[in-house]
């Protein structure tokens, strides 16, 4: 039974495969060609000569590797104290914050959009970032891993009167290296493929990110001239991906079922 | 002296106050803005106007907003009781230690990774008439094609396989997860009972993982009412409406009509219907399990 729903996940991906290694002028004939040679590499080669997919590439990679490193730096800051150190409010702002896990983006969007207006931020990189920074969710798993440090520690370090940013920076820090791993890959999972900010904050065709801009070219689709083309261009958008994938699988299940179990 | 290390100290905080920030500025504050200018009739040059619930009014005197309400909850009643029951049994099947066992883990959870665009991209190849996989599958059984992205009744169905297709991993891993939490003499108990294997589940493994199958249910709802990508790539909502979700029209409403009152007063009836679906469905198992 599970083999069976193994061929129905693979089916879908294999075709796509096929199509993209196959001449477009064939498959105008009958997309049935796939199942038989000559097979050519020539819809890969022509993503060249659009140089926007590259652009968009790289508008992808700036925009997800630049909300990483935000969402890295706040969870951890906020994590760090949250878990560890004693401030007026301190519950009562943790909860507040944890309730900002369940606000769908619908209900901000608009608002949202108007604000980035105001400030003039649409199609630009930080306007694309900013918003996937304020996602909770970094911050309730880094709470969970500093909770999880032993005490000792870090109080035999602050018993040497050692500054807090300190004590944070070089004793604590390093030891959640592995967490940072994996909230990192999330997060740069969830920015590479989002979808519904980008397609609402990036209107110029430059500023989109791979995934609208691949999504912006696949109007008129049934009457396409070019499903090879475009089935290369699928496959080429997600290859980082699936590279980070296949690199950090460990990392990526830990972050999808570890909080989640208890 | 060294300062007592749990001692309450304002400075402390300055530690989240970046975070805050970010908080507050993008998620706080629009959520207030939102309910603000859905009472509100707002123009383009961004001058509002009170004007109380009547954006509302006109939301649930829009019948293509009611068919939207409509669509989404049949497809949210539909895809996930089975994105729970195909992650239960994946989970149930692949709970093993095997190399071929975590292999099928990784692929069945790969679909997850991609990007809406792809996904779209990818089931539209398989479903498109003429030249998808499914027509020319079709035609070598001698069936009839069907228009899976343009009948009325196949095109929210054929989102919904696109959907499961892509969100199956994450149901899968955390019940995979939980199956590992149980313990072991559990089974041997069972085993020398020598219980069958359904007692086995239904006594066993299922009031062990009844929580995680609230999870899953809860993330599940939440996530399957923020339907949009899908339906926006695949059908752009059609044919005649019957596949548009309520984020595709709050979608249409604020950002292509630029209704931007009438937007945000639908994406408040959105937020409440999620919280009072998600509420119920917690409220609803956690009282059986009192019974």
């Amino acid at each position: 039974m599970a083999c069976a729903f193994a061929v129905v996940m693979i089916a879908p991906v294999l075709w796509i495969l096929g199509l993209s290694l196959k001449d477009n002028t064939l498959l105008m004939r009958g997309t049935d060609a796939v199942f038989s040679s000559p097979y050519t590499l020539e819809n890969y080669g022509n993503l060249f000569h659009s140089s926007l997919v590259f652009r968009w590439l790289l508008n992808s990679t700036i925009v997800a590797i630049g909300q990483t490193l935000g969402v890295l730096t706040l969870s951890s800051l906020a994590g760090y104290a949250f878990a560890r150190l004693e401030f007026p409010f301190r519950k009562t702002l943790f909860v507040i914050v944890l309730f900002g896990l369940a606000v769908p983006e619908q209900a901000v969007i608009i608002a949202r959009h108007q604000m980035f207006s105001w400030l003039n931020m649409h199609n630009s990189y930080l306007g694309l970032m900013l918003p996937g920074m304020s996602s909770a969710f970094g911050v309730f798993l880094m709470t969970q891993f500093f909770r999880a440090i032993p005490k000792e520690i870090d109080e035999a370090a602050l018993l040497d009167n050692t500054p807090r940013f300190r004590i944070f920076w070089r004793v604590l820090s390093p030891l959640t290296i592995p967490a940072q791993a994996t909230l990192g890959i999330f997060t740069f999972l969830l920015a590479w493929n989002d979808y519904w900010w980008p397609l609402i904050s990036a209107t110029k065709k430059e500023m989109f990110t791979l995934t609208i801009g691949i999504a912006s070219t696949q109007t008129n689709f049934a009457q396409s001239e070019g499903l090879g083309f475009l089935a290369a261009q699928a496959v080429f958008a997600s290859l980082p991906v699936v590279v980070v994938y296949i690199f950090f699988q460990r990392h990526i299940v830990t972050a999808v079922s570890g909080g989640a179990v208890k | 002296m060294a300062e007592s290390y749990r001692r309450s100290h304002w400075s402390n905080a300055l530690f989240i106050l970046p975070y805050l920030t970010v908080f507050v500025s993008l998620l706080v504050f629009p959520l207030c803005w939102g309910v603000w200018l859905s009472l509100n009739k707002v123009d383009l040059f961004g001058g509002a106007r009170f004007i109380g619930l009547k954006n509302y009014v006109r939301v649930f005197n829009d019948p293509v907003f009611a068919q939207a309400v409509w669509n989404t909850i049949v497809f949210v009643l539909v895809s996930v009781p089975t994105l729970v029951a195909l992650g239960l049994f994946l989970a149930l099947a692949l709970n093993k230690t095997s190399r071929a066992s975590s292999f099928m883990r990784g692929l069945f959870f790969s679909s997850s990774i991609l990007s809406v665009t792809i996904v779209t991209l990818i089931w539209r190849f398989v479903f498109i008439p003429g030249d998808g996989l499914l027509a020319i599958l079709f035609d070598a059984m001698g069936w009839q094609q069907i228009g899976f992205l343009s009948a009325k009744g196949w095109s929210l169905f054929s989102v919904g396989v696109a959907t499961v297709w892509w969100c199956l991993g994450l149901p899968m891993m955390l019940f995979l997860a939980a199956l590992q939490q149980i313990p072991n003499d559990l089974y041997e108990a069972a085993a020398l009972d020598s219980a069958s294997r359904w007692r086995t589940f239904t006594r066993v493994t299922f009031p062990s993982i009844k929580s995680t199958i609230i999870l899953v249910a809860i993330i599940q709802i939440v996530m399957q009412f923020q339907l949009f990508g899908q339906a926006q790539l695949m059908t752009n909502g059609g044919p005649a409406g019957t596949s548009r979700p309520i984020v595709m029209y709050i979608y249409e409403t604020g950002f292509v009509r630029w209704d931007v009152g009438k937007g945000a007063a639908a994406s408040e009836v959105l937020f409440l219907i999620i919280l009072v679906a998600a509420m119920v469905q917690y409220w609803v198992t956690s009282n059986k399990e009192e019974a």
